[in-house]
């Protein structure tokens, strides 16, 4: 077992704050980018949530005076856009930071410093978008921001403007992501590691990252169009002209849609991690899995329109879009059907991170009921626009994704920290969290039916929906204490958590090699796989890879050039909302000067 | 991830020196494929901004018009330029892959020169439809055609300004002749390359499709 | 790597191919601007236009761009999203100009 100091860029010892701190900023590592990404997204995690606690207080009661119409436009708007971008989409980049390298036995993703400006712009874009709050413009058009609400006419403020160079800022960062995950994967697998050995999160990923490359400029082109009617005069929008805002909707759900997949695919990969690890079995039908996600997200690319149903799009195209939407369900079904088949005769053993595993796939299920039921076009002529819809996507996306992704804490924490995480806390978040979620969203689908539309701030008392969004908000409160008791279990566990080994779940995927928490360089010597499970099936071989004796490591050198370009392309962003021709100019330079320093840099 | 030690004499086509970086698990560049990737994803911007061009036309209120206005002799010449700069590129590259300072430094030459001149036709056209009345606040078909032509024209113009990097770096000697160099060449070749057919689909869909 | 090598050489153009196919760009240009100002030919103006730029844009991504001769990998991850991007542009001409003619 070779030690690492006669190579390590650098030694153990203990340091200063200013030098972590420093060492965080310029940082190209994908494991401690993938735990910057962690925490902003948690952080935002909890702002997202604060906002629906201050939308659920509003709602407790018919008539309530808590907020303002306006304001609570900006809570719901700020809520759906905060989990959207600013915790949904990052926290899977996360786990794809810290996990994808670590199981196709890389050194690091394929562009080190354009992963740490992807990461820069985030959290830059993130604040810019929350500063709004800060002079009670925050962005108040609904997440979706349709056309023609969003125009200088009837938005005339800077909340819209905030959104739109907010998200156009947040847009280019994931797709620089995407580009890099989708390199990453390609070209940095071990020897041996063939695509169809590639741990099923890392298929995931993937697959994520080619719906987010192209998904994405779409919406970019939406919001450049917004942005040049609002601040040149454009006409895209602007129906005396011609202008439709109904093309807003089409490009915004080209975009929405396949989103709402790269939502749960990474949560679908984490499940089918942890469900086989705890079931003692390999993940039943690998392959079929392989191609479901793969048919997912194919055709979610083709049925954007079930989100306009309303819009009058005429017989045929709503026919098309009915079949395409339900056509999805068969994939996904399989899916389902899939990881129950894996659990079936399996040795079970219940940690959290299963319980929230397997609460996930029945969560999501039940989301997925209702979406078949919005796919009917005449269905959803009742649906669209009520509390069955929020019920819906909330149970498709806390349901799948966010308790998928609390699955992935519990189950990756050990390998980050080498401790483990307090199982007993982590039992009391899991039924605090479950019956909070559903008590608050399962009420909804009532709500819905009965005739509750989306996006009002109050309610008339005659329309008996009172008791139902009481429970609703009992609900949404007690998910705050179960959210309290993961970060508390995080903060503890980190200091004070059980030691854990490199492989405490007896788990079969790469990254169970490597110490806890790895080495800088991930693996002494890249390993060789010869199979789907490389721990359960050449553990020594794989181990001795991973921790024995070191080959010749180049890491790429750590860089300030990232984090100063990110800042030039926010400050860019800010700089357009002050209505100056040349001030934007200074940003755009500043981005230039940065983005040549950080081509001409060495790299070794 | 460029490596500015002494290389073999290079094989020509870009491939990665071997000696600093490890082998990738296609054996293709890592530079290479990201671009590729890279413009896969910038078809569907072009792809978007050119379906808001088609889904508007003929829905303008006002004129002045696309009829009124474009003008197609004028625009094929300047097409013409595009694809001559192509070829120059291809040239270029050919070039410094085998190691011919003179034809490699000649092309890229040619390619900004010509980039230079289509962006010249480009900037006298804008200039002579905002004379005839045509702005972007104007109509529907303002609108939609400075934004694809714009967006078009801005990719142009950070092609030429990387391209003269390129030129004064490699007139400069700061990368020595090797395989890295033809990568970074054939990178913005690639580049180049896009920016062209991007063009080719405009030309078709906006100027000769009525 | 040497199999690569050879393989690479083998599809490798000269400058002469690379004029060559710059000539026949140049004339295909001239045929799409002849056919425009030719009013016989007004009927079939669209598809004629279409499939000679076709022509043009992929003699540039085959030759120009090498992918020919390059491996695969290259075109897969190029042409899968353009294949979307044509997607969208087909997509959203049908949704707000062909169907409206016939009733939506």
């Amino acid at each position: 077992m070779a030690t690492l100091e006669a190579h390590a860029p650098h030694a153990a010892q203990p340091r200063g704050t200013r030098s972590i701190i420093w060492d965080y900023m310029t940082t190209v590592d994908h494991k401690k980018i993938g735990i910057l990404y962690f925490l902003t997204s948690l952080f935002f995690l909890v702002v997202g949530g604060l906002e629906a606690i201050l939308i659920r207080i509003q709602l407790m009661r018919p008539g309530n005076e808590f907020v303002s119409a306006e304001v609570y436009n900006q809570l719901f708007t700020m809520h759906g856009t905060t989990m959207v971008f600013l915790m949904g989409m990052p926290i899977a980049v996360a786990f794809f930071n810290y996990i994808v390298p670590l199981q196709i036995g890389a050194r690091d993703v394929a562009f080190p410093r354009l992963n740490a400006l992807s990461y820069w712009i985030f959290l830059f874009g993130g604040i810019f978008i929350n500063a709004s709050f800060l002079i009670g413009a925050a962005p108040n058009g609904g997440w979706f921001g349709y056309a023609n609400l969003t125009s200088e006419q009837f938005s005339p403020g800077l909340n819209i403007d905030f959104w739109v160079l907010g998200l156009q800022a947040l847009g280019a960062a994931s797709i620089m992501g995407g580009v890099n995950f989708v390199t990453t994967i390609i070209n940095l697998r071990a020897p041996g590691m063939r695509l169809m050995r590639m741990p099923l999160f890392t298929w995931m990923a993937f697959i994520t990252s080619f719906l987010i490359i192209t998904a994405l400029p779409v919406f970019a082109v939406a919001l450049f169009l917004v942005t040049f009617d609002r601040f040149w005069g454009t006409v895209f929008f602007q129906v005396s002209a011609g202008g439709d805002p109904v093309l807003w909707q089409h490009l915004f759900w080209m975009f929405g849609h396949p989103e709402v997949y790269i939502l749960i695919l990474p949560a679908f990969g984490i499940i089918s991690e942890v469900i086989p690890t705890f079931s003692r079995k390999p993940l039943f039908g690998y392959a079929v899995m392989v191609y479901s996600a793969a048919l997912i997200a194919l055709i979610g690319w083709g049925a954007w329109a079930h989100h306009m149903f309303a819009t009058g799009l005429g017989p045929i195209a709503d026919a098309f879009f009915t079949v395409s939407t339900m056509i999805i369900a068969i994939p996904t079904g399989v899916k389902i059907f899939n990881w129950i088949a894996t659990m079936w005769g399996g040795k079970i053993r219940f940690t959290t991170a299963m319980l929230f595993a397997v609460g996930a796939v029945a969560l999501f299920t039940v989301g997925g009921v209702s979406g078949v039921m919005h796919a009917t076009s005449p269905h959803d002529l009742q649906q669209t626009d009520t509390y069955f819809v929020v019920a819906h996507f909330h149970y498709v996306l806390i349901g799948g994704t966010v308790m998928g992704v609390f699955a992935g804490i519990f189950y990756w924490f050990p390998k980050v920290t080498g401790r483990f995480m307090n199982e007993t806390l982590g039992k009391w978040f899991f039924w605090l969290y479950f019956v909070g979620m559903n008590l608050t969203f399962f009420p909804m689908h009532f709500a819905g039916l009965l005739g509750m539309p989306r996006r009002i701030f109050t309610y008339a008392p005659e329309l008996n929906l009172a008791t139902i969004n009481f429970v609703t908000s009992l609900g949404a409160f007690l998910q705050v204490p179960a959210v309290l008791l993961l970060v508390y279990n995080l903060w503890i566990s980190v200091r004070r958590g059980a030691p854990a080994g490199t492989n405490p779940w007896n788990a079969a995927t790469l990254e169970w090699a490597t110490a806890s928490p790895p080495a800088e360089h991930n693996f002494n010597t890249t390993p060789v796989v010869h199979s789907r499970e490389p721990l359960w099936v050449e553990p020594a071989q794989v181990e001795e890879a991973a921790r024995g004796p070191m080959e010749h490591i180049h890491l790429p050198p750590p860089s300030y050039w990232p984090i100063l370009t990110a800042a030039g392309v926010v400050a860019t962003m800010a700089l357009f909302m002050t209505n100056l021709w040349w001030a934007p100019l200074i940003g755009l330079a500043w981005t230039m000067i940065g983005a040549i320093n950080w081509a001409f840099e060495p790299t070794h | 991830m460029e490596n500015t030690a002494a290389m073999p004499a290079p094989h020509g086509h870009g491939e990665p020196a071997h000696a600093a970086h490890p082998p990738t698990a296609t054996g293709l560049s890592t530079w290479k494929l990201g671009f590729w990737i890279f413009m896969g994803s910038e078809t569907l911007f072009f792809g978007t901004l050119i379906s808001t061009y088609m889904v508007y036309k003929h829905e303008s209120v006002t004129g002045p018009f696309p009829t009124d206005l474009l003008d197609i002799p004028l625009t094929s010449v300047s097409t013409f330029v595009l694809l001559m700069s192509s070829l120059a590129m291809v040239i270029a590259l050919d070039g410094f892959q085998r190691n011919d300072r003179r034809m490699g430094l000649g092309g890229l030459m040619g390619v900004i020169i010509l980039g230079a001149g289509f962006l010249g036709f480009q900037a006298y056209e804008f200039t002579h439809f905002y004379h005839e009345g045509l702005t972007l606040q104007t109509n529907l078909f303002g609108s939609s055609f400075f934004v694809l032509t714009g967006f078009h024209g801005a990719h142009v113009t950070i092609g030429v300004i990387w391209l003269l990097i390129l030129w004064i770096e490699s007139f400069r000697g700061r990368f020595a002749v090797t395989n890295e160099h033809a990568l970074k060449v054939e990178i913005a070749g690639l580049y180049w390359h896009f920016v062209d057919i991007v063009w080719i689909a405009i030309f078709t869909l906006i100027y000769l499709i009525e | 790597m040497a199999e690569h090598h050879e393989a690479h050489e083998a599809g490798h153009m000269t400058w002469r191919g690379y004029v060559l196919i710059g000539i026949i760009l140049t004339v295909i240009t001239g045929v799409e601007v002849a056919i425009f100002y030719i009013p016989a030919l007004a009927a079939v103006l669209v598809p004629t236009l279409l499939v000679l730029s076709a022509t043009k844009f992929i003699l540039v991504v085959l030759f120009y761009m090498h992918l020919k001769a390059d491996s695969p990998i290259f075109s897969r991850v190029f042409f899968g999203p353009m294949v979307l991007a044509v997607f969208v542009v087909v997509g959203l001409v049908i949704l707000f100009k062909v169907l409206p003619e016939y009733g939506g």
